[in-house]
């Protein structure tokens, strides 16, 4: 009992005598309990006070990037998706309504690939095809967008000639009528021809090429997006100056900014998620602030989620320790990791999971509009789970 | 945004450098302030409205509330609205619920998972830090029951949440823990602010989607003279939007040294009808500032990624989370046992290190210093290469604890092995690319 708290709660209540110190801490709480509240004083009390609201204003702002084109601007595309154009921390609407949701790529691999078994079970009968792989993703899944990557043009895996990675994204553009991105395989030597040459093919259709990087050409990359009118995407490694670097470069080429999204690389949740946190927290913030380097969409390969170990692995190596169902643990841990990198200011998201997906859309529908609401208090009366 | 250097407070300090604070002199001190390593008491010179001065300067941003007196949990505390700006402190406390319906077996089961909860990852003991109690009976006695029940049976801190005064009440006359008390309303905040002074207990306020209501009931607990006050804007799982704009709101505030508002923030996904939806709220929570979370579900596919998110969001960014580099055991080794190396990164190590305990295995380990990267990381940036490897094998002079000159390194280091062997003089053998490969890659490859 803090008898010197009390006194101070007490010292001006007028009816109170409080010249007896002998008084035990027990007689105190009594004496307290039966104030009468009219006569306290003035000081404590219940006053209708206004929570004024917080605003902070940006300079800055994030451009938007349109992807696809329709027949009425040349393309194919039954319509097109749009990303960007942010004016405050995403979901912050007591500020400012940005005019953009999150969209979710699917990946699609143009050769089967090895994938864990709650993303398997979806995918199972098309890996063959890439196209019905890609019109799975849109007719059943929801997809906004797909990526074909074209992974097999690796000389170390198959070394796919160039000219059959550009049939693949041609059936692919027949396939499916959502925007696309195109993606290579990683090897530095041979993406920017594979990335040229299917920039060239996809000529009106306005996709992204993923990606120009600082360890290959990006030159090539770049111009071909410039020649064929498509965006570009701007990946660099978990470090932000790398980022600035990078896209100063692009934007001294001519790219514009309307044309390009960045991709800082994103590391699975418990593997690192929390440097994507924070430099896209520190990107988007400093779009806002007015940073002209780094004022485009951002764009995650949330995949990589599946690289951690919780999400792939069956069970734990722990001996006596279990980590769940599998085939919640595993979709929780992509759809965590893409809400994460949502709300520090990601864009685009490259995803794989159906399930995922689901859950991430519906954080953001909600995120992003009025739905109804009960009282908050039903949760204490046992309402719920 | 109210930032301090050392600089700021060294400013108010004797600078007499006498060292009676433990400290080497008073510059020290202030940076160990800073650090919260250290209290303004532990300096004998610092006294009256002086100190009372240093104390709400260097008091932070997000008032700190300890709730729980046998296992103490700390909310709040936070200097900064984003992680990247310095650090975050107080890693967001969950507590799993139960209610006073619940029969005996689901409640002592429920509060034995809270208990003994403890989950390793990265080296780091990963704990749940509460039992909150819901007082869905409405009625007082069979409350009380139920929060005596569950005080006997764990240590860990308890939340007693009713709406009525008289069920916070009877409950606090059956737990003198320093429980929390949730929540004192714009109704309610006289009685239920009375029992948080009588009892001296942290109390939560709350409002229903209406923040100057919340704040008017913050004001008038504080009127009473209460201090320890943390916020619940009232969580509708049907519409995050509310919630999070409301802890933005909140926090933002915060930051702008409103001395009202100040106070942590309750989060609670236990509120959602289905349990990947709540992991997907608590996430959300986690990530936009929620100090205590009331969590629900049990089944470790929930909890774990929630745990794992919150380890990474509370990880300190000024600090590479690195180990010791050097030679350890594992098991009982000989000189005949095999010799892995790792680096010192202190996800690599432990995840290497968990998967040769895991499997009961006698090995060596060197742990290379990398700077605190991880081994793809490492040798793609130079931190690891075939010269500095030559160098820890010649350090730890591993030479005389094996008696065979074999090395299993990474398999994501095999770029590094044709020179490593040629430099060394050890034959290099390339590892499986993850960890977990490791046992059966001894099978087949260790004699
Ligand atoms: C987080 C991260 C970072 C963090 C580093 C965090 C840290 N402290 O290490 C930061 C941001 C600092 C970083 C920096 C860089 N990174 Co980085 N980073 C990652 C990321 C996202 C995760 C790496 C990780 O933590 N993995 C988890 C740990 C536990 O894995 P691990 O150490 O490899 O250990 C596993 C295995 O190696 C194996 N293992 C470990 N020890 C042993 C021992 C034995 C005996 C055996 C058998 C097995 C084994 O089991 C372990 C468990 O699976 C990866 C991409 C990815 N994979 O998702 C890129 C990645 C590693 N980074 C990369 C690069 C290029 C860099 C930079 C060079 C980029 C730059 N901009 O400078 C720098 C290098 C650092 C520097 N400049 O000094 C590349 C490497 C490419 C390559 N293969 O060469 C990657 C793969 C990204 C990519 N796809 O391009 N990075
Ligand atoms: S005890 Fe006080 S005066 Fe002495 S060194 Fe420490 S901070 Fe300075």
């Amino acid at each position: 009992m803090d008898i010197e708290r009390l006194l101070k709660v007490l010292g001006d209540a007028e009816e109170l005598e409080l010249e007896n110190v002998d008084i035990l801490a027990e007689e105190l709480e009594l004496v307290m309990t039966s104030v009468p509240r009219p006569q306290l004083p003035v000081r404590v009390g219940y006053k209708d006070l206004s929570f004024e609201k917080p605003l902070e204003e940006f300079p800055g702002g994030v451009s938007v990037v349109r992807f696809g084109n329709t027949s009425q601007d040349g393309g194919t595309r039954s319509h097109s998706v749009f990303v960007g154009g942010e004016k405050t921390m995403p979901f912050y609407r007591f500020e400012a309504e940005n005019p953009y949701n999150p969209v979710v790529a699917f990946d699609v691999f143009d050769m089967p690939i090895g994938l864990a078994k709650p993303v398997k079970i979806h995918y199972q009968e098309v890996m063959e095809d890439p196209a019905e792989w890609a019109k799975l993703c849109v007719d059943k899944y929801g997809a906004d967008m797909v990526t074909i990557h074209l992974i097999s043009t690796d000389p170390t895996i198959k070394d796919t000639p160039v000219s059959e990675a550009v049939k693949t994204v041609e059936e692919v553009l027949q396939a499916v009528k959502v925007p696309i991105i195109i993606g290579g395989s990683g090897n530095p030597d041979k993406d920017p021809e594979v990335l040229e040459k299917a920039a060239e093919a996809a000529e009106g259709e306005r996709v992204m090429l993923n990606s120009a990087s600082l360890n290959l050409d990006y030159k090539r990359v770049a111009k071909a997006a410039m020649d064929y009118g498509h965006v570009v995407l701007s990946w660099t490694q978990l470090d932000i100056n790398d980022q600035k670097t990078l896209n100063r470069h692009l934007f001294g080429m001519g790219v514009q900014k309307e044309d390009m999204l960045i991709d800082p690389t994103t590391a699975a949740l418990g593997y690192g998620l929390e440097y994507s946190f924070s430099i896209m927290e520190r990107m988007r913030l400093a779009a806002l602030k007015g940073d002209k380097d780094l004022q485009c969409p951002i764009a995650s390969g949330t995949t990589n989620a599946w690289g951690a170990r919780e999400a792939w692995m069956k069970e734990s190596p722990v001996e006596g320790e279990t980590w769940g169902d599998r085939m919640k643990r595993g979709p929780l841990w992509e759809a965590v990791s893409a809400l994460s990198l949502a709300l520090a200011g990601c864009d685009m998201f490259m995803m794989m999971c159906p399930t995922s997906v689901a859950l991430f859309k519906e954080m953001i529908s909600q995120l992003t509009g009025d739905p109804d609401m009960r009282p908050a208090s039903t949760w204490l009366m046992g309402v719920g789970q | 945004m109210k930032r301090l250097g050392p600089l700021d407070l060294y400013r108010h300090l004797p600078k007499t450098n006498c060292g009676e604070c433990g400290e080497k002199t008073c510059m020290a001190f202030a940076s160990q302030i800073i650090e919260r390593t250290v209290k303004l008491t532990d300096c004998p010179y610092l006294k009256g409205s002086h100190l009372e001065a240093l104390i709400k300067m260097t008091s932070p941003a997000v008032r700190q509330v300890v709730f729980g007196k046998k296992s103490p949990v700390k909310i709040g505390g936070e200097d900064v609205l984003y992680r990247h700006e310095l650090t975050y402190f107080n890693e967001t406390a969950i507590a799993i619920d139960v209610d006073d319906r619940m029969t005996d077996d689901e409640l002592l089961e429920r509060v034995a998972y809270v208990t003994n909860f403890s989950h390793e990852r990265i080296g780091q003991e990963l704990t749940l830090q509460a039992v909150a109690i819901k007082n869905v009976s409405q009625d007082p006695a069979v409350f009380a029951e139920c929060v005596q029940k569950v005080a006997a049976k764990t240590d860990k801190a308890l939340i007693v949440c009713s709406f009525l005064p008289e069920s916070l009440e009877a409950a606090l006359s059956v737990c003198d823990d320093n429980p929390l008390l949730y929540a004192a309303t714009k109704d309610t905040w006289e009685q239920v602010g009375g029992l948080a002074m009588k009892y001296d207990c942290p109390v939560v306020a709350f409002a229903d989607n209406n923040l100057s209501e919340l704040k008017s009931v913050v004001h008038a607990l504080q009127s009473m003279g209460l201090k320890d006050i943390a916020v619940d804007p009232g969580i509708h799982p049907e519409n995050l939007s509310a919630t999070v704009n409301e802890f933005v709101e909140i926090r933002r505030v915060s930051m702008n040294e409103d001395d009202t508002m100040n106070c942590p923030i309750i989060g609670i996904p236990a509120a959602c009808t289905n349990p990947m939806e709540e992991v997907m709220s608590a996430a959300l929570m986690i990530d936009r500032f929620a100090d205590l979370l009331i969590f629900h579900t049990t089944d470790m596919y929930a909890v774990l990624p929630v745990i794992t998110l919150r380890q990474n969001i509370y990880t300190d960014p000024r600090r590479p989370v690195s180990v010791d580099a050097g030679l350890r055991t594992f098991g009982t080794p000989t000189k005949e046992s095999p010799l892995l190396a790792t680096t010192n990164f202190a996800l690599t190590y432990y995840t290497v290190a968990s998967d040769i305990e895991s499997s009961g295995l006698n090995a060596y380990l060197l742990v290379f210093d990398t700077e605190g990267l991880g081994v793809e990381a490492s040798v793609a940036g130079g931190q690891l290469d075939a010269y500095k490897a030559k160098e820890a094998i010649e350090k730890t002079q591993v030479k005389d604890v094996v008696s065979h000159k074999k090395i299993i390194i990474p398999g994501m280091a095999a770029r590094i092995s044709g020179e490593l062997e040629q430099i060394s003089g050890w034959e290099v053998l390339v590892g499986p690319r993850d960890s977990s490969g490791i046992p059966e890659f001894l099978n087949k490859r260790w004699n």
